[in-house]
């Protein structure tokens, strides 16, 4: 299962930001931020709301260019959202195909929505999908443009629980496949440490803490070394144990 | 009436698994049910004298008045004159309205140049407006389909601008993240998400064009449906006076008709289900 190699490393990173400063009138969001992603790292961004994390966010996305400091993505990138945010007047594969630049975009969605399990549902409308279907063919629409970094905004949160082990086993699947570099945003420790190489901790703009989880995936969340580094990010996050560890 | 009788018997059994449960095969009999019953009551007050033929003739009267008037070319004339007008007066409309809603909605610069004095026209009555009209157009068909235009406009006018300013803003950035461009957002994102509001506005503005034709019509014309209703009082037909009022009731339907047709249509994807 340890498929990363260490050739990876001496490649250009896939993401290099330095000194990222936002600031909303008086309140600096991003303090000289500084990150640097690996191609095809996982990693995943923890934090508290109001740490910053959407502003980092949309700064990689490209959705907020207001910002000072500097910004180096290999590639391109492609975002799934908290809400899956398909376009409900176009069927499920034209919205995966939207705005794709290859010479048969259509056979393109179709083969991205076969990978994450939708066929059936190309030519549905968006509005008719379950949660879980809309998320996943969000992802088969940021997939399918072959991002050199896929953003993953909190995409599972709003899904239930059983749904949501299915979808972290997808996205693991896809990654392992496609080898995008990721930075998940979320607010779910248990969640970072089952998917990510390496773990952040944002606060008042600028990452405190870096845990590296080297653990073999599939990981179970019952594992001791993962029971360890919950408690150290718990405690990043300002969370103190009550009583039993 | 067995239905009828199903219908009381059982007022609050799941009201709403009915209609699911026989799909329109209720509901048309029903709607059609109290306009027959009326238009029966009126033909019996007529037939028995109690309603006077020179107030509102029987139903088979201006049935027969309908039949004579279609054979001589009359009212197929009158119709196709007012459709005419009703027509150009509405694409001159509905083609300034739309266009200069797209212009305001989608920069800045074009809200500040067109959204003001769009703003103080709307204000101005519509039907106060004829007798300027009269003065410049004259009483031909210009003033007419100046008038319908100017009353179709503005709906669509202000029903554009709110349903593109109003599409969500989330969705544009997706299209910003798929990297759209300008064209691609404006083609995929912002026009389909503000038809919705585009075809409350169509159907605001086809109620007005009417309106506004039947107004025109009534002030000076020499042919169309409204001369034959002036026309027709001249001489005390009141049969063709109403005739003339259930064919303007009868356009005034059947363009919602296809509105709604059109609006079930580019609409779809809200039944979600239906369209999967």
């Amino acid at each position: 299962m340890a498929r990363r190699t260490a050739g990876s490393v001496t490649e250009a990173p896939a993401v290099r930001v330095g000194s990222l400063t936002k600031r909303f009138g008086e309140r600096t969001v991003l303090d000289g931020l500084d990150l640097r992603i690996e191609r095809g790292e996982f990693v995943a961004l923890l934090g508290r709301s109001g740490s910053g994390k959407s502003t980092l966010l949309r700064a990689l996305a490209g959705l907020d260019r207001d910002v000072d400091g500097t910004l180096d993505i290999d590639g391109t990138v492609a975002v799934a959202f908290q809400e899956p945010r398909l376009v409900p007047w176009r069927r499920v594969r034209a919205n995966v195909a939207l705005g794709l630049d290859v010479p048969d975009p259509r056979a393109a969605a179709r083969d991205a929505l076969a990978e994450v399990g939708l066929t059936e549902r190309g030519d549905a409308w968006p509005l008719s999908l379950s949660g879980g279907e809309a998320q996943r063919a969000s992802l088969a629409r940021a997939l399918v443009r072959e991002p050199g970094l896929l953003l993953l905004d909190e995409p599972f949160s709003a899904l239930d629980a059983l749904t949501r082990i299915t979808m972290h086993r997808l996205v693991l699947d896809l990654w392992e496949r496609h080898r995008p570099a990721v930075l998940l945003v979320t607010h779910d420790v248990d969640e970072a440490l089952l998917l990510a190489d390496r773990v952040l901790v944002l606060d008042e703009g600028r990452i405190v803490h870096e845990t590296r989880v080297t653990e073999p995936r599939p990981r179970h969340r019952d594992h001791r070394e993962l029971s360890r580094l919950r408690s150290v990010l718990l405690a990043e996050l300002g969370v103190t144990p009550e009583g039993t560890t | 009436m067995s239905l009828l009788s199903l219908e009381s018997a059982r007022p609050r059994s799941r009201p709403a698994d009915r209609p699911a449960a026989r799909p329109g095969r209720l509901r048309v009999p029903w709607r059609a049910a109290s306009p027959l019953a009326l238009l029966v009551l009126w033909q019996l007050a007529s037939s028995t004298g109690v309603l006077a033929e020179r107030l509102l003739p029987a139903p088979a009267a201006i049935a027969s008045t309908a039949a004579e008037l279609f054979e001589s070319g009359v009212l197929t004339d009158a119709i196709g004159v007012s459709l005419q007008r009703a027509v150009i007066g509405f694409a001159v409309g509905a083609a300034a309205g739309i266009g200069l809603a797209v212009l305001a909605a989608l920069s800045r610069f074009g809200e500040h140049a067109v959204d003001p004095p769009m703003q103080m026209l709307r204000a101005l009555p519509l039907f106060g407006l004829i007798p300027l009209f009269i003065l410049w157009f004259g009483i031909g068909e210009t003033p007419k389909i100046a008038l319908v235009a100017f009353g179709v406009a503005f709906p669509l006018y202000l029903n554009t601008f709110a349903g593109i300013r109003g599409v969500d803003r989330k969705l544009a950035e997706v299209g910003q993240v798929l990297r759209l461009g300008r064209a691609g957002l404006i083609r995929h994102i912002v026009l389909p998400g503000a038809l919705p509001q585009v075809l409350v506005g169509l159907r605001q503005s086809l109620g007005v064009a009417w309106l506004a034709l039947i107004v025109a019509e009534q002030i000076n014309a020499s042919q169309g449906l409204g001369f034959m209703i002036n026309d027709a009082r001249e001489f005390l037909r009141t049969d063709v006076v109403v005739l003339g009022l259930l064919v303007y009731a009868a356009l005034g339907l059947i363009t919602d008709g296809i509105v709604r047709l059109v609006e079930r249509r580019a609409l779809t994807w809200r039944g979600g289900l239906l369209g999967a």
